[in-house]
């Protein structure tokens, strides 16, 4: 597969000189979105906490970042300082739990963080949302990212960034910890490694690139929403993380494209049947995918 | 006494919306427990329910009844089915289950809407209970009231069936050594049938009996799920008696919180839910994580 990160690469530059402005913030979206999967992917894959709640911290550095300076930079900080935040306060409820309990109060977190998101209209905006953002400047000193395909380019910048700083991070004793404490968290204990506070480390940084994205989605959608941070966004990035292959962040990238690629043209097949046909589409990836995985496992060994 | 007065109402509501909660969540902590599933279509099944008392309902005890007999028997059935499609999913694979009951969900509800409209639906109760009831000065849906005495009732023989039946114990037993149940013959693919089945009967009767109180719309799977997934949560998988204390919290956080306080109820939940997870994090929380 690694032959295929170069060309994707420069297809992923080339795209807003070479598509229509809609289609570039579409892609700049699933940019968005693939973000905050790669963090999902890293708490669900790599440190074996399966979420349902990242959509939380998304939501909170997103509001934080709209509410923040019209620096990118400075932006991008305050939100992933606020998701780092909410995502600490909320760590007693998550690291000490584990499998399918875990999926059950993440799930609970992010279905109340939308509630609250809705009912606190002073920041918010309420359900009426907020709008009229005005776009940054990345830097002091450079230019106001004034068109679709500037947005894009800064989105896919900081994506660029960020994931090259978690594989590196993976790489090193880190991911071992987590992978560690995923496999075999007892023989983790014996030795002498305090597994939760791993956990809660790599549960605070996961919300904090989950912050991270929520001030992309200020930039590049200038528009929010409680919807945008609902429960079905949580199953479709938990579906994309599936198929991206749970371990591997990047591939969580690639696994959300290819799950509102699919979403997009569903709904536009038949129109007002796209929830019925998502449904569809899930149910049919619970099935494919366990055997797909296998095949693909026994076909590289 | 002034300064309860006017609480009283939202209280007596709470105890309502509680008792509504206990019987959608107790399917949920049975399904969940014991079969080790988050079904996140649990709430579609209360619409079912719900959506089956608004169209039948016509103010009369026998549409009520016959309500219930058709609600109850399409969830039952819907939850069997469901534990049909999870019959191909390995037991552990907690992301593959969420996907699927998931999917489940979504197509369900779409489906209810394209059945039953957009629409909130209304939902009307027998005419005999129709009526507001004199309650120490207070004006009290009669209705309420009702649901209230049988949801308690719903309580009671709950926790009789768990505590003093075979199936219960076979229940108790799943919750506390899945393996070992598997061992002494039970088989796990019946015990998962029976456990859906009953959570589906569960949500059903709580569709169709709750329906006055949280009526069938668009929103409906997701609210109820929400709220049901809170109070196990809080309540945890050891007894009936959680459960119900964990949604009658729920249920005064959704009304006297409101009436109280009317922008913090959502961050009520999420500091109950903290306080109980924090108090629990080192002892009872070991027990019921399967993993």
């Amino acid at each position: 597969m690694k032959w295929l990160i170069a060309p994707a690469l420069l297809a992923a530059v080339a795209a807003p000189w070479l598509a229509d402005p809609y289609t570039t913030a579409t892609l700049a979206r699933i940019l968005v979105l693939g973000l905050v999967a790669a963090s999902v992917a890293l708490l669900t894959g790599v440190a074996g906490l399966p979420t349902l709640g990242q959509t939380a911290p998304f939501a909170a550095g997103a509001y934080a970042a709209a509410h923040s300076s019209s620096v990118g930079v400075v932006q991008l900080l305050t939100a992933a300082c606020v998701g780092a935040a909410f995502a600490a306060l909320t760590t007693p409820l998550v690291v000490y739990a584990r499998g399918v309990v875990v999926l059950m109060i993440t799930l609970a977190i992010g279905e109340l963080a939308v509630t609250a998101a809705s009912r606190w209209r002073s920041v918010t905006g309420g359900t009426d949302g907020l709008a009229g953002m005005a776009s940054p400047r990345p830097l002091w000193g450079l230019p106001v990212l004034d068109t679709d395909r500037a947005r894009y380019l800064y989105a896919l910048a900081v994506v660029g960034i960020v994931l090259c700083v978690v594989v590196l991070l993976l790489r090193g004793p880190a991911g071992m910890y987590l992978r560690g404490c995923r496999d075999d968290e007892a023989r983790m204990r014996a030795s002498g490694h305090p597994v939760n506070a791993y956990l809660a480390i790599a549960y605070i940084a996961a919300g904090a690139i989950a912050g991270l994205a929520g001030s992309l989605l200020v930039t590049t959608q200038q528009y929010l929403s409680p919807a945008d941070f609902g429960f079905d966004i949580a199953a479709l990035l938990l579906l994309g993380v599936v198929i991206g292959g749970a371990g591997s962040v990047v591939g969580a990238i690639a696994g959300t494209a290819v799950v509102l690629a699919a979403r997009d043209w569903l709904s536009g097949l038949l129109p007002g049947r796209g929830p019925l046909l998502l449904g569809a589409l899930f149910i049919v990836a619970a099935y494919a995918l366990p055997r797909l995985r296998f095949r693909l496992r026994s076909a590289v060994t | 006494m002034d300064r309860v007065d006017p609480y009283l109402i939202p209280a007596l509501d709470g105890v309502a919306y509680g008792l509504l909660l206990f019987v959608v969540a107790s399917g949920l902590v049975l399904s969940f427990g014991v079969a080790g599933i988050l079904n996140l279509a649990h709430g579609t099944l209360y619409a079912i329910g719900a959506y089956v008392a608004a169209t039948l309902s016509d103010g009369s005890w026998l549409a009520l009844l016959l309500a219930l007999a058709a609600g109850v028997g399409a969830a039952t059935a819907g939850g069997a089915a469901l534990s049909g499609m999870l019959a191909a999913v390995p037991r552990g694979d907690h992301l593959t289950q969420a996907l699927l009951t998931f999917g489940v969900a979504l197509a369900g509800g779409s489906l209810l809407v394209m059945a039953f409209g957009a629409e909130n639906l209304p939902v009307r109760v027998p005419a005999t209970v129709d009526r507001p009831v004199d309650l120490a000065g207070h004006a009290y849906a009669g209705y309420r009231l009702v649901f209230i005495v049988v949801a308690a009732a719903l309580a009671l023989a709950l926790h009789a069936v768990v505590n003093r039946t075979r199936a219960g114990m076979l229940v108790r037993a799943a919750v506390d050594d899945p393996d070992m149940v598997a061992c002494l013959g039970v088989s796990p693919a019946r015990v998962r049938l029976g456990v859906l089945a009953a959570s589906g009967a569960l949500a059903g009767t709580a569709g169709v009996l709750g329906a006055p109180i949280i009526g069938p719309g668009p929103s409906t799977a997701a609210t109820v799920l929400l709220l049901s997934l809170v109070v196990v949560v809080l309540g945890g998988l050891g007894s009936v008696g959680g459960t119900l204390l964990a949604a009658l919290a729920v249920g005064e956080i959704q009304t006297l919180g409101v009436a109280l306080a009317p922008t913090a109820a959502p961050f009520l939940l999420f500091a109950a839910m903290a306080a109980v997870l924090a108090a629990r994090s080192h002892g009872l929380i070991r027990r019921w994580s399967p993993a």
